[in-house]
C-alpha cells in the first residue's frame, strides 16, 4: 500500500494538471505591433507590421508572439518586394515567432508601469536565436500594454545582404514591439 | 508497480512540456484561422520580360527609367565586330500614378519612333488562391518619324499604330512565372491591300529564378498567318538573363528582333535565330521613389 500511494498521488496530479493549464489566464491580441528600423547615411528603412498575434500568460509569466513576415509594410514598395523575395524569403518561411518568459512582477489588478525583462527564442528565416530585452508592462484601464525595444542583426538569421547594398542597411536593426491586450478574467 | 509510477511520472512531465508549447501553438492556430488577403508580388523582376511588357509596373509615386539597348546582328561579320558596332536604343520613362495605373513614354532610335502607353491592373493574384492570376490591360500608341525618301505622303496619321494587350500572368512558385498576352494591333497604314490593318497575335513569356536575384527569361511572339503577307517576317524569339541589385534590374538579352515595340517586333522581324540574325543587348531599369508613403 505504501508503494501504491505515491502512484495514486501522481495519477491524481496528472488528472488535475491539464485542467490547471486550461484555467490559466491568457491575455491576447491580434493587432500587436512590430516594427524594425535601419538608419544609415544612404538610406532609412522603416517596416511595420500591425497584425501581430500575441499571448501573455501572467500566471506562468510566459509569452508568445507570431506574425506573418509578409505583413511588414515598407515606405517603399520595391523595398518590400525585395525584403520578401530576396532577404527573408517569405514564401519559404512565412512566419516569424517569439516564445519566452518575462521576469519581474506585474500586478494586473493595479494600474501602473512595471519594468520587466523578456527572455526567449526569436525565430526568423528558419533560424532561432535567443533574445533578451528590457521591456515595460503597463496596466491601464483594464488593459495590459507591453512595450520592448531590442537590436537584431540580419546576418544572425542567415539573411545575406549583397555587398553592393550593405552600406544602405544598418548592421543592427532596431526592433520595436508593442502589444495591447485587454485584461480578461 | 515501480513501472507504473514512472509511466505516470512521464505523463506529468510530457503534459508540462506540451503546456509550454501550447502558447505558440494556440497562436499559430488562431493565425491560420484568420484569413487576410495578400496579393502576390514580384511575378517578374522587371517591367519587361524581354521585349514584351510584363505584368509588373511601378508602384504609386515610383518612376522607372528604362534603357533598352540592342547591338547589331551577330551574323553581320567581323568587319562590324559581330554587330557590336551598331546600336538601337530605346529610352523609356514609366510612372505609377496609382498602384494600379501606370503611364509610360519612350523614344526609340529604330525608325525614330515615339511611344506612349497606359497600363492598368484589373485583377491581382492572391496568396490564398482566391484569384489564381493577375490580369492587366495595356494600351499603347507608336509613331515613327524617320524620313523615308520618296514617301512624302507618309503623314503623322499613316505613321501611327496602336496596340491593345491583355496581360495574363501567374506566379506558380517563387521561382517560376508565366505570362500569356493576347495582343491586338492596328496599323493606320499597311504596305499592300493584302496586309491586314488589324492584326492579332499572342505573346508568351516566362521566367525561372536561378538564384534569389537572378532569373532566366524566355519570350515568344506568335503571329497567326495570313495577316502580314507582303513582307518577309518571322516570329520574334528572345532569351534573357535578369540580374537585380537594389533599385536596378539589369537584363542581358538575345533576340531576333531589333525593335523593342510590339507594333514593330511582332510584325517586322525579318531574321531568324537559325541564320544567326541575333541581336545581343541589354535592358537596364532604375527605380526612383518620388513620393513617400505616409
Amino acid at each position: 500500500m505504501k508503494r501504491i500511494l505515491p502512484a495514486i498521488v501522481c495519477f491524481a496530479l496528472a488528472l488535475v494538471r491539464p485542467a490547471d493549464v486550461f484555467s490559466q489566464q491568457r491575455l491576447s491580441t491580434r493587432t500587436g505591433f512590430v516594427g524594425f528600423y535601419s538608419k544609415t547615411a544612404l538610406e532609412d528603412i522603416k517596416a511595420e507590421n500591425n497584425q501581430v498575434f500575441a499571448i501573455v500568460e501572467p500566471g506562468t509569466k510566459k509569452m508568445a508572439f507570431s506574425l506573418l513576415v509578409k505583413g511588414f509594410i515598407f515606405a517603399k514598395e520595391l523595398m518590400q518586394e525585395h525584403f520578401n523575395e530576396n532577404y527573408v524569403e517569405s514564401d519559404k518561411y512565412p512566419k516569424s515567432t517569439f516564445s519566452g518568459i518575462y521576469t519581474g512582477d506585474v500586478d494586473l489588478t493595479k494600474d501602473g508601469v512595471y519594468k520587466v525583462t523578456v527572455k526567449g527564442d526569436l525565430t526568423l528565416h528558419n533560424v532561432t536565436k535567443p533574445v533578451e530585452a528590457p521591456a515595460t508592462m503597463e496596466v491601464k484601464g483594464g488593459h495590459l500594454i507591453g512595450m520592448a525595444e531590442f537590436k537584431a542583426k540580419p546576418e544572425d538569421y542567415n539573411i545575406t545582404i549583397p555587398s553592393i547594398v550593405r552600406d544602405k542597411i544598418d548592421k543592427q536593426m532596431t526592433v520595436k514591439v508593442r502589444i495591447d491586450c485587454p485584461i480578461t478574467k | 508497480m515501480k513501472k507504473a509510477f514512472f509511466v505516470i511520472l512521464s505523463f506529468i512531465v510530457t503534459g508540462r512540456l506540451a503546456a509550454q508549447d501550447n502558447l505558440l501553438n494556440a497562436l499559430n492556430d488562431s493565425m491560420s484561422a484568420s484569413k487576410t488577403k495578400t496579393y502576390v508580388k514580384g511575378t517578374f523582376k522587371a517591367t519587361h520580360i524581354i521585349n514584351a511588357q510584363s505584368i509588373e509596373q511601378p508602384a504609386n509615386g515610383n518612376l522607372n527609367f528604362v534603357i533598352q539597348h540592342r547591338f547589331g546582328q551577330l551574323n553581320s561579320g567581323s568587319y562590324n565586330f559581330f554587330g557590336l558596332d551598331n546600336a538601337t536604343l530605346r529610352l523609356g520613362l514609366e510612372y505609377g500614378i496609382t498602384d494600379d495605373l501606370d503611364v509610360g513614354v519612350g523614344r526609340s532610335s529604330y525608325l525614330k519612333t515615339f511611344d506612349g502607353y497606359l497600363k492598368y491592373k484589373i485583377l491581382k493574384q492572391t496568396e490564398r488562391e482566391e484569384m489564381p492570376v493577375s490580369v492587366s490591360i495595356l494600351g499603347s500608341v507608336t509613331n515613327y518619324t524617320q524620313d523615308i525618301v520618296g514617301k512624302d505622303y507618309l503623314n503623322a496619321k499613316y505613321r501611327t499604330a496602336y496596340s491593345a494587350e491583355l496581360l495574363i500572368a501567374r506566379k506558380f512558385s517563387s521561382a517560376f512565372s508565366l505570362q500569356v498576352t493576347p495582343t491586338f494591333l492596328h496599323y493606320n497604314l499597311v504596305p499592300t491591300v493584302a496586309d491586314k490593318n488589324d492584326v492579332f497575335a499572342v505573346s508568351g513569356g516566362g521566367r525561372l529564378k536561378i538564384t534569389k536575384r537572378m532569373s532566366i527569361n524566355a519570350e515568344y511572339n506568335w503571329l497567326p498567318s495570313n495577316q502580314v503577307v507582303s513582307t518577309v517576317r518571322h516570329d520574334s524569339w528572345s532569351l534573357g538573363w535578369d540580374i537585380e541589385t537594389g533599385g536596378h534590374v539589369f537584363q542581358l538579352v538575345f533576340s531576333n528582333s531589333q525593335s523593342m515595340l510590339p507594333s514593330q517586333y511582332i510584325t517586322q522581324t525579318p531574321g531568324t535565330w537559325g541564320k544567326g540574325d541575333i541581336f545581343f543587348g541589354f535592358n537596364i531599369s532604375r527605380n526612383f521613389n518620388l513620393k513617400k508613403k505616409r
